[in-house]
């Protein structure tokens, strides 16, 4: 653990601290785009120990939030056929459909599995010829590689009866998306640094310049954290907007350019809908049509599911940072994470269920 | 990029509550505690406190007896430092020991597949002895069935057990008094990631090995100390179950310090690996106890002494706000809450 320990050094953490109180002369909303880190700050305490001139205000970087509800609702009707394994990482299985989840799906017969890697699945498709086995494939960019690889390797092992189910998502879209809306209210972003470990931070400097918004590549352990609140709020003091790396140990400028070429080999930009959110442009990837025949929507009769969202949660306001989860009045009444009314409740990097499991006393005080 | 709208979109239609049963139901969490209460105790019969302990106290003229059962449904059946047998036995041990009884005989059923080997069921049923033997516990009766392959995952056993309360002796979840010092009597979450290595194969570099062990004779040693007023075994649904239903049946609440909690590092680094809480990791070889605040110091010495307490340590105290919560001092100086597992534990994507 010596290699976490020292990015939660309590010395540094307040030494971090008072040094963002001494710089910070006015109020600033910050988001932190990715939900790991929003419960990085939530898990330490973090959060309360700011400023209050700092408001905290979270994004939709939590994979299993912005899944949009027909593709789990595709999800549930391909597992549910007798001839399919259907695979996934194991956060999926609890998000709500529209009418169950993939875990009510596997306690009427179905056969879900949670892997810890899409290379399990496509196993799981050699060990079985009989079934179709298909993979759930999610995520923003840090997944996206092995989603890529298992594909190209259930090619060159000539694999037949594998599929992947695709919804994956990028940030840089969705960045400018919050930016560009006429109710934003982020005035700085602590970009995810994972993310960029994959795709570097190349596509930041425009988006920066464009929005005059400063961009903090930022680790996710409380000292990493610290380090890009401290670079973002001398950025808005001094009125600049610079993409600008705090976590080096891990991310390059070009990012993994092996694993970019990866995606590439797999996928095209596509238009995506986001939970909560609704369609963005090109804020997606799909299978290139070299690889249609490992399209699980293609192999399944899923084209006709439609679904549509109701009006009882704000989670679209939450996953732009319009809201807290704080100040959604279901949250922690009808909203709990054994009744969500929103992804955000349901996922491990949810931002509501963050608040859920580590602050919900601030409701009933 | 044109300028975006996002009003108008809003997110989804709440799931509704489970119809069937689904396996978080029986991870020792939020859904457990809520099969418990909705369904099994309004039909079963009505709610008492020490419904929700470890075993039950039932009076026979005039003497106290602790009453158990349990089902062990473990996978693999063999694990790094235990098997289902020593588990069965050490389960039921634990759960008498927990409500301060001296455990006296235990039966057990079988519920065995069709295609079982023998030399798998000869090697359970010596562990389950051995166990026994270790306890100071006999098998007083037992009960084979066997069902078509498929009907069951190889070997299921259940184990119920008797226990006789020494007079004086009162613990109970319902008795965390304000001042109480919180002590663990080792480390965190050993038994859930050993057998989640061992099912998984998750190739750690580290051979964790289970905690699985029977607790009754620590729990004498700390009797014999000082004043104990809780104890649990914190099995499924790990540390942060056990204390928020402390918390909750004695409406207390409870702090604890982050940087006392003992692990193992090859613990500590699976779950960060994972995603997962050590605190909600099933432990089945440790208990925590709330201990008078002046004995506190000389329970913790006689724990130390014993064979399944070395590595004791404590870790929190009950506070002055009459109020069922559990919270964290972070090791940076944060405080957060502490919240039972709320269903079956999910690695994280990313």
């Amino acid at each position: 653990m010596k290699y976490l320990d020292e990015y939660r050094n309590p010395g540094k953490v307040k030494t971090l601290l008072r040094e963002i109180a001494s710089i910070t002369t006015r109020n600033w909303v910050i988001m932190e785009i990715c939900g790991g880190q929003t419960h990085a700050f939530l898990h330490h305490g973090l959060d309360a120990m700011l400023p209050p001139q700092i408001e905290l205000v979270h994004g939709p970087g939590c994979p299993v939030c912005v899944t949009p509800l027909e593709q789990i609702d595709k999800a549930i009707a391909i597992a549910s056929r007798p001839d399919v394994i259907f695979t996934s990482y194991g956060d999926m299985l609890r998000v709500p459909g529209s009418t169950k989840d993939l875990f009510s799906v596997r306690a009427g017969g179905g056969d879900v599995h949670v892997v810890y890697s899409p290379l399990e699945a496509v196993q799981t498709a050699e060990g079985n010829p009989d079934k179709q086995v298909v993979f759930f494939a999610i995520g923003f960019e840090t997944t996206a590689p092995a989603n890529a690889m298992a594909v190209l390797q259930a090619r060159n092992k000539h694999i037949k009866n594998f599929s992947v189910l695709v919804s994956h998502v990028r940030v840089p879209p969705a960045m400018e998306a919050i930016l560009g809306s006429k109710s934003n209210r982020v005035q700085g972003f602590l970009a995810a640094g994972h993310v960029c470990a994959v795709m570097g931070f190349h596509e930041y400097p425009p988006i920066a310049e464009k929005y005059h918004v400063p961009i903090v590549v930022t680790g996710f352990e409380p000292i990493d954290l610290l380090n890009g609140m401290v670079s973002a709020v001398k950025q808005l003091e001094a009125g600049r907007a610079e993409a600008e790396n705090q976590y080096q140990r891990a991310v390059k400028f070009e990012g993994n350019e092996s694993a970019q070429r990866t995606i590439r080999s797999v996928f095209e930009s596509v238009d995506r809908k986001w939970r909560g959110i609704g369609i963005i442009p090109q804020s997606g990837w799909g299978l290139n049509p070299d690889f249609a025949e490992f399209d699980a929507e293609n192999r399944f009769d899923v084209g006709n599911i439609f679904t549509q969202e109701s009006p009882l949660c704000i989670a679209g306001e939450i996953l732009q940072g319009l809201k807290r989860p704080l100040q959604c009045a279901a949250f922690g009444r009808q909203c709990t994470q054994q009744t969500p009314l929103g992804a955000p409740m349901v996922s491990a990097e949810g931002a509501c269920a963050a608040y859920y499991k580590y602050h919900r006393d601030v409701v009933y005080e | 990029m044109n300028e975006f709208d996002f009003e108008g979109y809003t997110c989804p239609v709440p799931l509704r509550p489970n119809e069937t049963v689904i396996l978080g139901h029986g991870s020792g969490g939020t859904l457990s505690r809520d099969l418990l209460r909705r369904l099994f105790l309004p039909e079963l019969g009505k709610a008492a406190p020490r419904a929700l302990d470890d075993s039950a106290v039932v009076e026979i003229d005039g003497q106290r007896f602790a009453l158990t059962t349990d089902s062990h449904v473990v996978s693999p059946l063999f694990f790094p430092g235990g098997d289902i047998g020593r588990l069965a036995i050490c389960g039921t041990v634990n759960d008498l020991a927990m409500v301060g009884a001296k455990p006296i005989a235990l039966t057990c059923g079988f519920v065995l597949e069709e295609g079982l080997p023998f030399e798998t069921l000869q090697r359970v049923a010596a562990s389950m002895q051995a166990a026994a033997q270790e306890a100071g516990v006999y098998i007083a009766a037992g009960d084979t069935k066997v069902v078509q392959k498929g009907g069951a995952d190889q070997l299921f056993i259940n184990t119920s057990g008797i226990g006789k309360i020494a007079d004086g002796v009162n613990i109970s979840g319902a008795n965390a008094k304000e001042g109480d010092v919180v002590i663990v009597s080792g480390t965190i979450g050993d038994h859930g990631i050993a057998v989640l290595s061992a099912r998984e194969d998750l190739g750690f570099e580290t051979m964790l090995e289970s905690d699985v062990a029977p607790l009754n004779h620590l729990v004498e040693a700390m009797l014999a100390a000082g004043e104990v007023h809780v104890l649990r075994d914190p099995t499924r649904g790990g540390l942060a179950t056990s204390l928020v239903e402390i918390s909750e049946q004695s409406n207390v609440t409870i702090e604890i310090e982050e940087q006392t909690l003992p692990f193992k590092p090859a613990v500590k680094a699976a779950c960060e690996m994972l995603g997962f809480d050590p605190l909600w990791i099933a432990n089945e070889g440790k208990l925590v106890a709330f201990v008078k605040e002046s004995d506190a110091e000389k329970v913790l010495d006689a724990m130390k002494k014993t064979k399944y307490g070395g590595g004791a340590a404590m870790i929190g105290k009950v506070m002055g706000v009459r109020k069922s919560q559990v919270r964290l001092k972070t090791a940076i100086g944060g405080t957060r809450l502490v919240d039972m597992l709320p269903g079956e534990m999910l690695p994280r994507i990313c």
